[in-house]
């Protein structure tokens, strides 16, 4: 564990270490200078390395593989098959539901997307494995694939009742409306494209297994190697120092986790799986593909009446994934009739997963963009036609908002960009041969909570030590968290060491949905408190220290020191009272869960997402908000789109550290940029193939297409949101960015892109 | 692992002799071939590695010609002042090329090698069918995803297309290129694909490129390569065009113009039919944008890639009108 350093990180503005501080990334430096050790750059004695044979068909059979000429490659350990690979047990699934079937087959003889892993070869070297594996020779029996949600054979899919809202009557009040729009809207196959790749280290040691994984979620991955090689959670070490970017990617142990767990086992030597570029474009499903309509009636002052909403997702053949499309769509504005239905229909892909903000993304695309297109129907300024429409309340959950202060999200944003200068008519801003458009749209997350707890150890020259199996994904979680502590006990932040990524440690549940801040400095802010108390008892109690013949009710801790609230008396280092009272540390566990919580259910809150907390519990319905503003420049010959001018105005309540909000918000930004112009998996329709699986071909932004990027806060402190007041923070700001753009390009050009992304074929 | 010779060249003769073995590649930045043998695409018996060879990396540039060292480095071309003034179109077109990291790495001789980005070419264990790579094998582009492909110079056989862009300018000024024994027109270097996909280049067993020359004229002094793709930077040209314009002493009639396009045929493509249409010709958007589309005579679209029909002629218009506005 490298143990960062503060001083460096401390460096720019006043009361750093307090909650709310800028202060800059603890784990920066090590980061920066190479210091910071990834989970599967660990260097093991006798470590061998695992390469995967994934089928080059999207449906059939395995009806032979010759293994023969790989066997006897030079450095070749093992080839694994279908036929060779270890029996392992079914795991359940994230929300604890008991596996489907007995037995769980990560190699397969039912090959159901292309890229599907099919064989394994383990060597020396990796090269050596490389080489081997493209020995291997598969044969395959092949069925018609769906390629994907227009294949004529996809159908109309199967329907999530679970999925369904409804309200008044949608349909009648729609055909009655004075004025109605109605339109399709796409997302394409997305993918998280993280930097760091999907890989680990597997480790035997009898039957305790080491696994160096980059990981969102050490103890439910921990659960789940558990399960399939049938040995006691505790058995199970998941190591997750860093993570190089996971974005939903990274919380499942998944296929090839259990190969190389698996080859592990079987050769007894540790073995190392780093999926390849291309594999990591199908090894784990990225963001569905989605289509929707949306369908709004409206009064001409610009009253909504009704939204009709239908939504499609792909899923995969054998595994089920609900993109929730009317999660959006439900909530942002206020409408006495309400209809949203959707469907999932299955291909030959892997099973999609969550990529940033799944559901509210492409829900928001949708209805945002049909927001704009009533507007345009009406005559009336984007901007107004949402404050037209403003819901005072959660129009679904029928409550309360906990806060929302998207009202002055709209007026802060448009203030910042000039708004009030928009030329209304579209294609009426021009400089040169570029036409230039402006656009809005809002965004909205959920607050998900959860429970965590935290360790907390105050050393005996006075350091602090902060323990949680939760990770750092480069959201700043060891920032945050030592800032907790420090302020918490009262002592300056380059006092405190987190140490974070390692399932032996106090336990977290995923780091997923944006909820791990608002749980983690909850139980931090515990344990610390918890600490410090004993301390100041300590200090009062104890017959040896200095403080005891005061007679004070308590004492206070202040930069690292303690003292009577008033002065009088001593004035001792944490470290000094610790030597004068004999103890060489303090510990304390603290965690956010009822104390009535059973072990079973602490198992289960940490392993499993069953025990969240419904973000509408109570008596009020809890969400980030956001409104986006952007400039295009929209080329008149080419059709090329770049975005010139981002200013958004974020509601995440209260921030524990503005910086880093800031940069996780531009983050979510940048990534609706990609989403919005570039990123898109194409796939063969001959062969059910993504053919762009690569960081040349599949496109991201690079930093000449990201201009400079304005967030204001306008966030409250939300007191039924979390301990600290904070909301989410880091999936919030994607939301919303997509339709902005699209709405931007139709007042540029006239032209309504309705299927992401607005590449320029779509505008010449 | 996929075992292969390496043998360091000190000298060109050395680099010569070694590059007429059979399965030899050479081995400039790397930036290719280290791509390609990842991809399973290039499998080098012996990768003679030319890039310690003194006295190939020279820039030598004046208003006269540019005379470029083959291991001159994509970004010190990109960069030298005289390149600059006499020859901007080829500088423009270097700093538009792939990234800041890959053009400190690749070298001008490596640069005209460069293979095609299709992505079926690139995937041998997917798609085995492919006429670059295997003779006879069949085209997996052809009825798959093609928005990337050629619609000039296309074939039955492959229509792939070549992705560069500084080769576009050099064939717009008619560069030449040194292969020691042979020099070649830039142009007459490239091959279409026709029946025989696999020969791309006019270069033959035991040749090595040393240089490229580039002579100097009033156009090349004044020209530009405009490059236009979804991606702002590090994206290969959905449409190219390398331009350069000389105009008579009136200040609007063209006296001389030169044209050619990347990111839209199987080769660096000139395009004279528009030159020819717009020499003598005021220098006038109407007439331009008409003259322009002239590029596109015989193109094939195969679906996806359809609107660099559409595209190229308005990248040609484009470059040329900025080349008139900048007198
Ligand atoms: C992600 C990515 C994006 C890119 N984007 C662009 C782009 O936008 N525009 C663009 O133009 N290019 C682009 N490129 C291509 C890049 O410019 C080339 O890879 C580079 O110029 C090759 O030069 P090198 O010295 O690295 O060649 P190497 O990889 O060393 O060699 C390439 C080939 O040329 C041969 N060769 C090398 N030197 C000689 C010589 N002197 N004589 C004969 N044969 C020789 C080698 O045998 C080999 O076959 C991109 C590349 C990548 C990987
Ligand atoms: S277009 Fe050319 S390079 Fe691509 S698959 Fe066909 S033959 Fe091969």
């Amino acid at each position: 564990m490298t143990v960062h350093d503060m001083k460096h990180a401390a460096s720019d503005s006043a009361r750093l270490e307090a909650v709310g501080g800028r202060l800059s990334r603890v784990d920066g430096p090590a980061k920066i200078t190479g210091a910071a050790k990834y989970a599967f750059e660990q260097q093991l004695e006798g470590l061998t390395h695992a390469v995967l044979v994934g089928a080059t068909i999207a449906a059939g059979k395995v009806t032979a593989i010759d293994a023969r000429a790989a066997e006897t490659a030079p450095g070749v350990l093992a080839v694994l098959t279908p036929y060779t690979i270890m029996e392992l047990r079914g795991a359940s699934d994230w929300l604890g539901n008991p596996p489907s079937q007995p037995t769980y087959a990560p190699l397969v003889r039912e090959v159901t997307f292309s890229g599907q892993h099919v064989a394994a070869v383990v060597a020396e070297t990796f090269e050596q494995a490389v080489a081997a594996a493209a020995l291997v020779k598969v044969w395959y029996d092949e069925t018609p694939a769906i390629v994907d949600l227009s294949d004529g054979k996809a159908g109309d899919g199967i329907p999530i009742d679970a999925m369904t809202k409804e309200w008044g009557d949608a349909e009648a009040a729609f055909a009655e409306a004075p004025v109605r729009i109605c339109a399709a809207y796409n997302t394409p196959r997305e993918f998280q494209a993280a930097m760091e790749p999907h890989g680990l280290i597997a480790r035997w040691e009898g039957d305790e297994l080491t696994i160096w994984e980059p990981s969102q979620w050490l103890d439910g991955m921990a659960r789940t190697y558990a399960e399939w090689f049938s040995i006691p959670f505790e058995n199970v070490r998941l190591v997750s120092p860093y993570i190089g970017g996971g974005f939903g990617s990274k919380a499942l142990a998944l296929a090839h986790s259990a190969v190389a767990a698996a080859a592990a086992k079987m050769l007894d030597r540790p073995v190392k799986l780093v999926l390849n570029r291309p594999q990591n474009f199908t090894s784990y499903g990225g963001r569905a593909a989605t289509r929707q309509t949306v369908a709004i009636g409206a009064e001409r002052d610009g009253k909504i009446q009704s939204i009709v909403h239908r939504g499609v997702n792909e899923t995969a053949v054998d595994g089920m994934w609900v993109e929730p499309l009317g999660s959006v769509t439900s909530i942002m504005y206020a409408t006495p009739n309400f209809s949203s239905k959707q469907n999932v229909v299955r291909v030959n892909t892997v099973v999609p997963g969550a990529k940033r903000a799944p559901g509210e993304n492409p829900s928001a695309f949708g209805i945002e963009c049909a927001i704009d297109e009533l507007a345009h129907e009406l005559g009336l300024d984007p901007l107004e036609i949402r404050l037209i429409n403003y819901a005072e309340r959660d129009p679904h959950a029928r409550k309360a908002w906990s806060t929302r202060q998207l009202r002055e999200a709209f007026a802060a944003g448009a203030e910042a960009f000039g708004w009030a200068k928009r030329s209304p008519a579209p294609r009426s801003m021009r400089d040169g041969h570029q036409f230039i458009g402006w656009g809005v749209a809002a965004g909205t997350y959920p607050v998900r909570r959860a429970h965590g707890e935290a360790v907390v150890k105050i050393l005996a020259d006075g350091s602090v030590v902060v323990e949680s199996s939760s990770i750092d994904m480069g959201q700043g979680t060891y920032t945050i968290l030592a800032q907790t502590a420090a302020e918490t006990l009262g002592v300056p932040v380059e006092n405190v060491t987190v140490k974070l990524g390692d399932s032996h440690f106090a336990r977290a549940g995923v780091t997923g949905g944006s909820r791990l801040a608002g749980v983690m400095t909850g139980a931090v802010h515990k344990a610390a408190g918890q600490a410090l108390d004993e301390l100041i008892g300590l200090a009062l109690s104890d017959p040896r220290s200095p403080f005891q013949k005061l007679q004070a009710n308590t004492l206070v801790v202040r930069d690292g020191r303690i003292a009577s609230p008033r002065g009088e008396g001593p004035d001792l280092s944490i470290g000094e009272l610790m030597s004068a009272v004999g103890r060489d540390h303090i510990e304390t566990k603290g965690d956010t869960l009822p104390a009535s919580t059973t072990p079973e259910e602490r198992y289960k809150n940490y392993t499993t997402v069953a025990m969240s907390i419904p973000h509408t519990e109570g008596d009020y319905s809890r969400y980030s908000w956001c409104a986006h503003f952007v400039e295009v420049r929209v080329d008149e010959d080419f059709g090329t789109v770049r975005v010139s001018r981002v200013v958004s105005a974020l509601d995440s309540g209260r921030l524990y550290n503005p910086k880093l909000a800031e940069s996780q918000w531009k983050g979510g930004i940048i990534m609706g940029i990609g989403q919005a112009l570039l990123e898109e998996g194409i796939v063969d329709r001959r062969h059910g193939r993504i053919v762009n699986g690569n960081f040349a071909d599949y496109m991201l932004p690079t930093n000449a297409d990201i201009p400079d990027i304005q967030t204001i806060s306008v966030g409250i402190p939300d007191p039924h949101s979390s301990a600290l007041g904070g909301k989410g923070v880091g999936e919030l700001a994607i939301v919303g960015i997509a339709p902005a753009i699209a709405n931007a390009v139709f007042h540029a050009t006239g032209k309504r892109v309705r299927d992401l992304p607005i590449t320029l074929e779509k505008l010449i | 692992m996929r075992d292969f010779s390496y043998f360091r060249a000190d000298n060109i003769e050395a680099a010569r002799n070694a590059a007429a073995l059979p399965g030899a590649m050479l081995l400039a930045g790397g930036t290719t071939l280290v791509d390609l043998a990842k991809c399973g695409v290039a499998e080098p018996a012996t990768v003679i590695d030319i890039s310690h060879i003194e006295g190939l990396n020279a820039i030598d540039a004046s208003a006269d010609r540019a005379l470029i060292g083959a291991l001159a480095k994509m970004s010190h071309v990109a960069d030298n002042a005289e390149v600059k003034s006499f020859f901007p179109a080829v500088s423009e077109a270097l700093w538009q090329a792939a990234s800041a990291q890959l053009r400190n790495m690749a070298t001008i001789g490596g640069n005209l090698m460069q293979r095609t980005r299709c992505p079926y070419f690139r995937d041998p264990a997917n798609f085995p069918a492919c006429n670059k790579r295997e003779p006879g094998s069949g085209c997996s582009a052809i009825g798959g995803v093609t928005r990337g492909h050629a619609v000039l110079g296309v074939s039955e056989a492959c229509i792939a297309t070549y992705p560069g862009d500084l080769a576009v300018a050099l064939v717009a000024f008619d560069a030449e290129v040194d292969l020691g024994e042979r020099k070649l027109k830039v142009e007459d270097f490239f091959l279409a694909p026709g029946a025989t996909a696999e020969q791309e280049h006019d270069i033959r067993p035991g040749e090595v490129i040393t240089a490229i020359e580039i002579p100097g004229s009033a156009a090349a002094r004044r020209s530009t390569y405009m490059k236009v793709r979804d991606r702002q930077s590090y994206e290969f040209a959905a449409a190219s065009a390398a331009v350069g314009l000389e105009l008579e002493g009136d200040g609007r009639t063209i006296r001389d113009i030169r044209v050619a396009l990347g990111g839209v045929a199987t080769k660096p493509w000139r395009a004279r039919a528009v030159e020819d249409a717009l020499k003598g010709k005021a220098l006038d958007e109407a007439t331009i944008r008409e003259a322009s589309e002239l590029a596109m005579e015989g193109a094939v679209d195969h679906g996806a890639n359809h609107y660099k029909i559409a595209l190229a002629p308005r990248v040609i218009a484009r470059a040329i009108l900025k080349l008139g506005e900048t007198a």
